[in-house]
């Protein structure tokens, strides 16, 4: 076993842990945050991505025990009493999203890259950064489309949003 | 995943402690090839020491001819650092193109060449621009280092540390990406630096990442796309499967080859 400490969405979260146990296990099973997906395991899907110390990395590919220390955010560390957070709500009024599974990761994805690359992203930047994010159900188009009214919509909160994080 | 013990050293000094000479032990870097394997069972460590907390092994130094980037920087951290940009924009251009933000966030250098996948990126920059792997041990030039598929001059106990580039006149990689995968299916990258012209090719050798020695000597008249004209790559030694057979692998390296030099002479 092994003690790990981390913060997930702002609360400190430390468990002892089979050392095998990966980021995604410590979410799902230990803190019951589900909102995390695993869609494939085998570290190409993207719907299982969450942020650690402020980078999208994919939660199946990591180890719990590497997050010691971290900061990790997951979905449900995106809304706040006030609402939900502006890429969440872009993917809605966008239709972003059919059956959601993907949704997760295609949001925290998308996050990322806006703190990457700012907020006026073109079509191919977003396509681009997508590469490891699968949807079996939209097409994209409109995942895209919510993404660059998502990244406009950050670009209003200005950095309050950044805090949050 | 078959069950080990967890070590989480914060110097490389007690890394290599850890590692010590046997097998059973095996080093975490980004995890984004050994999770994975180790998933699928095909790797088995009693014994793993993870990297991610020794911060000696992380960052990327500038000298006026050579950048020496540390075996825990990640895939990212090379794709945006101002400083290769500045001084190898070409190894930059190819860290952005390793798999997937989320990959590049996680994956390093080091877990990269050490790993000596055929089809990876950054063994093909190693080779080309000539670079220089230091160890815990010591100092194994690129030429010396990758031995085949998943092989490397690696020994037991011995773990990468940091690999300098020689800063060349002029570099490009052109890459041909696997439609799924995103790793090459043929990458090559070529270097000048002042008489030395290297070109290597990552995804099509069967037995891993080599020198298209043939480009080089052409490009030794003159550093130029069209010294390329009418150069064909032996299928000789080349990787066949669904994905491309040796000949389709043979001509994408006299394309991408192209490619990389018009990149470089930009
Ligand atoms: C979806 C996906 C797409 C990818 N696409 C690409 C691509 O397009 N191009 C590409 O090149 N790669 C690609 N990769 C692989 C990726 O680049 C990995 O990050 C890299 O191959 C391994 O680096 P790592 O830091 O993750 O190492 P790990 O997976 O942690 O380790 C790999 C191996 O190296 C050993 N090792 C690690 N660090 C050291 C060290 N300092 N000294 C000695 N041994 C060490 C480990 O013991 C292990 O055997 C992809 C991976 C995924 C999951
Ligand atoms: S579940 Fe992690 S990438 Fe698919
Ligand atoms: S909405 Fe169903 S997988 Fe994307």
């Amino acid at each position: 076993m092994v003690a790990v400490n981390m913060t997930v969405n702002g609360k400190p979260a430390s468990a002892e842990l089979d050392p095998r146990t990966l980021l995604v296990q410590f979410l799902r099973d230990h803190l019951r945050l589900t909102g995390t997906h695993v869609g494939c395991d085998t570290s190409q899907c993207g719907a299982c991505v969450v942020h650690m110390d402020g980078h999208a990395v994919k939660s199946c590919t990591v180890l719990a025990a590497t997050c010691s220390g971290s900061q990790v955010t997951t979905i449900e560390g995106l809304a706040n009493a006030a609402g939900l957070h502006p890429m969440q709500e872009a993917f809605r009024e966008n239709h972003g999203l059919q059956c959601g599974f993907c949704t997760p990761g295609m949001i925290m994805t998308a996050v990322d890259l806006v703190h990457r690359k700012g907020f006026a992203l073109d079509e191919t930047t977003i396509r681009e950064e997508l590469e490891g994010n699968l949807c079996r159900c939209t097409g994209y188009h409109n995942i895209v489309k919510a993404i660059a009214a998502g990244a406009q919509a950050m670009a209003a909160e200005g950095p309050a949003q950044q805090v949050a994080e | 995943m078959y069950a080990f013990d967890y070590h989480r050293p914060t110097t490389a000094r007690q890394a290599a402690g850890l590692l010590g000479k046997d097998e059973d032990v095996r080093l975490l870097a980004g995890g984004q090839s050994l999770l994975p394997m180790m998933k699928l069972r095909l790797v088995q460590a009693g014994d793993l020491v993870d990297l991610n907390a020794v911060d000696e092994l992380r960052g990327i130094a500038r000298s006026p001819r050579s950048l020496t980037i540390g075996a825990m920087t990640r895939h990212a951290e090379v794709a945006d650092s101002p400083d290769v940009a500045e001084a190898i924009p070409a190894l930059a251009a190819m860290a952005s193109t390793i798999g997937d933000p989320a990959v590049r966030a996680m994956g390093t250098l080091g877990g990269s060449i050490a790993n000596n996948d055929p089809a990876a990126d950054y063994p093909s920059a190693c080779l080309a621009l000539g670079a220089t792997i230091v160890t815990n041990k010591r100092k194994i030039e690129a030429d010396d280092f990758f031995k085949g598929l998943f092989e490397t001059a690696l020994e037991p106990g011995e773990l990468v540390v940091k690999v300098s580039f020689p800063v060349p006149a002029k570099a490009g990689y052109a890459k041909f990406r696997h439609p799924a995968s995103r790793f090459a299916l043929v990458g090559v990258f070529v270097a000048k630096r002042s008489a030395d012209i290297r070109v290597a090719v990552t995804g099509a050798g069967a037995n891993g990442v080599f020198r298209w020695l043939e480009a080089e000597e052409a490009l030794k008249a003159r550093f130029i796309v069209k010294s390329l004209d009418g150069l064909v790559a032996s299928t000789d030694g080349l990787n066949s499967d669904i994905h491309a057979d040796a000949e389709y692998r043979a001509h994408l390296i006299a394309v991408m080859a192209k490619r990389a030099v018009q990149q470089a002479t930009a």
